[in-house]
């Protein structure tokens, strides 16, 4: 769909893979689902919800492709329980730049299998895939929020939590001293058919709103600064009171708040914005989310949503971002002075062991992805091995000299 | 009340999203393409989001019999949507083979299925809507489509033949005139955004017009227009023109 915030799916030629949207084939006993890969997730759950069955791991927008949630390894709320959206895949049919049309799974073409999950669409394209989906009773789920008042409650809640399937952290990356890095702690599990109100209950699977509100205009660059998310941030923190509470929401604002207004980026203005995810391992998150914060605010840099999760443990894997920690994803509106302080958020990352999602990417260095990937020398010599000449690159395999 | 509707040249994207309305609705309908392999998505695709009815059946415009086909059909529709379409090399005055598949597959061959049809709903006394998707490019001929025009031209006026001659049968014919289709025919072609439409805009249009039992449609009205102003220059400038 185009709706990467980086480079990674541009480029001087695209395969636009939005004509392979049919659904092929769903097995009702195992929630088998098979679909050509340009089958977004909205049209899953448009089909599905209603038949009780969700996806399996959903990024917090549905306006993304099956095959783009393959090649960017797409993880949500549940990681620390389900793992990221590779893990469901059974297999995919890959057309490779030898021309051929290969099925990909663990037990055949098992390398290639593994370099494409998350592989950027660098080993070629997805033509369809069958992933598990999970039953639901209802569309509806059954929310905990818990004011964090600093870092040590936040942190401390999300790993105390981790029995919940769903978990994120809203953070005030602007409130400092006692109030440094407070948060609103959210947790939702699937509700039961019995936990909703007599009104939810009239139809339990519901589905989402399909009319989005439009984003008028393109607001001035300057709409968000300092001032205006301090502001707002206060407010959306104290609207909840402290300590907890419980209720039972629909999908769709607890999965997908930004989806309601198409065109929200506008917001940043003509510039536009990018968003700098990291993870750091657990041994020392503390003291690396604290820098990181701290460099925010020395350097006088605002980020309008900070979103702070906890991975669960996954295989090293080429290019598959995730690994056990913490993952704190920042939003930056694009500014002259941005490039280099996240240059030097980039050192407080790779100091702490920590590394950046590469779908979110618009500007890390070729160096700093071989020093924090592992796999990723790996991943281009076999790559290359594959397909020497480069057929499928984007901008940002250019730019990150996967390809020359 | 559960209608069967016939599509033909299903792996068309204007069938495909015509095909989605309407099952939508709830009706069974009826696929015919080439090859059955290339119609399977199609038909996975529909039955799974809608759980209608769906089924296929081959039929090539260029080999195909058209009365083979009716006989293979479960019964006989109610709707009919022909989309079959065939744009080919725009000059091809020197080859004759292309200029037979132009003429078959947009002329030749929708007139002897519409006429087939006809007859067998007339025999059985069935009312049915019959969809002819034509073009705009029939409405003049231009040198950069004029095969693909004038093949159009003549099954517009096929048309509207046929709606004059089904009205005292219960027949209804409507002839659809989209401009440009961002579609798999147009795939690489560069089109003007404001004057293009989507699948997905055709398809309703038709779908309208199908229920408000309309003669003619342009799909966006701005080709009503364009090709109003098109038919009434003067030759003597038109032939000097590069359209």
């Amino acid at each position: 769909m185009g709706r990467c915030y980086g480079d990674s799916a541009l480029s001087a030629h695209i395969v636009d893979a939005r004509s392979l949207n049919h659904f092929l084939d769903f097995d009702s006993s195992s929630g088998l689902l098979t679909v050509e890969s340009g089958v977004t997730f909205d049209e899953i759950l448009q089909v599905f919800v209603p038949r009780g069955w969700f996806l399996p791991v959903t990024p917090g927008t549905r306006f993304v492709t099956a095959g783009g949630a393959l090649a960017s390894d797409v993880h949500g709320k549940n990681h620390h329980v389900d793992g990221s959206f590779s893990d469901h895949v059974l297999w995919f049919d890959l057309f490779t730049a030898s021309g051929q049309k290969l099925r990909c799974s663990r037990t055949e073409n098992a390398d290639l299998f593994h370099l494409s999950l998350g592989g950027m669409g660098l080993t070629g394209i997805v033509l369809a895939l069958a992933f598990y989906m999970k039953p639901i009773e209802t569309a509806y789920i059954r929310q905990h929020t818990v004011r964090c008042e600093n870092l040590d409650e936040t942190m401390a809640g999300l790993e105390s939590y981790g029995n919940w399937t769903n978990s994120v952290a809203w953070l005030d990356c602007m409130a400092g001293g006692k109030a440094f890095g407070r948060s609103i702690l959210m947790l939702g599990e699937s509700a039961k058919l019995q936990e909703l109100s007599p009104k939810q209950a009239l139809n339990p699977l519901k589905i989402h709103s399909t009319k989005g509100i439009p984003f008028p205009i393109d607001m001035p660059s300057f709409t968000l600064n300092r001032f205006t998310v301090q502001a707002f941030n206060r407010v959306y923190f104290n609207k909840h009171p402290k300590g907890s509470q419980d209720s039972v929401v629909h999908y769709e604002p607890f999965y997908y708040p930004l989806d309601k207004v198409l065109g929200w980026n506008r917001i940043y203005g003509k510039r536009g914005f990018t968003q700098y995810q990291l993870v750091v391992p657990h041994q020392d998150a503390r003291k690396g989310l604290q820098d990181v914060l701290e460099l925010l605010a020395k350097r006088r840099m605002s980020s309008f949503l900070t979103v702070l999760k906890i991975f669960g443990e996954q295989p090293e894997n080429y290019l598959r971002f995730p690994k056990a920690g913490f993952t704190l994803t920042l939003d930056f509106g694009i500014a002259d002075s941005l490039w280099p302080f996240l240059n030097e958020l980039d050192q407080v990352v790779e100091k702490y062991g920590g590394r950046l999602y590469l779908t979110k990417d618009v500007r890390m260095s070729a160096d700093f992805l071989r020093r924090t990937y592992p796999m990723a020398q790996e991943f281009i010599d076999k790559l290359k091995e594959m397909d020497p000449v480069g057929t499928f690159r984007s901008l940002q395999s250019e730019r990150l000299s996967i390809h020359a | 009340m559960k209608k069967n509707i016939l599509l033909v040249g299903a792996n068309s994207d204007v069938a495909q999203a015509i095909a989605k309305l309407r099952a939508e609705n709830g009706h069974a309908l009826w696929l015919t393409g080439r090859s059955l392999e290339a119609l399977q998505p199609i038909v996975a695709d529909l039955k799974l989001r809608y759980e209608v009815e769906v089924s296929a059946f081959v039929y090539d415009a260029e080999t195909s019999n058209p009365e083979a086909l009716i006989l293979a059909l479960p019964g006989l529709p109610d709707e009919v949507h022909l989309a079959m379409g065939y744009l080919g090399n725009p000059i091809c005055i020197e080859d004759a083979a292309e200029t037979t598949r132009i003429m078959t597959v947009n002329f030749t061959a929708a007139v002897l299925l519409m006429n087939a049809l006809v007859r067998s709903l007339i025999q059985e006394k069935r009312n049915a809507v019959l969809v002819g998707i034509s073009s705009v490019a029939g409405d003049r001929g231009r040198k950069s489509n004029f095969l693909y025009g004038a093949a159009k031209a003549g099954f517009s006026t096929y048309l509207d033949g046929l709606r004059n001659f089904g009205y005292a049968h219960g027949i209804h014919v409507v002839t659809v005139k989209p401009g440009f289709i961002r579609s798999k025919m147009t795939a690489g072609l560069p089109l003007p955004g404001p004057l293009t439409a989507t699948p997905q805009q055709v398809a309703k249009a038709i779908v309208k017009a199908v229920r408000k039992r309309k003669g003619r449609v342009y799909v966006l009205p701005i080709w009503e227009l364009i090709m109003l102003i098109v038919r009434n220059i003067p030759d003597f400038v038109f032939k000097k023109m590069n359209l």
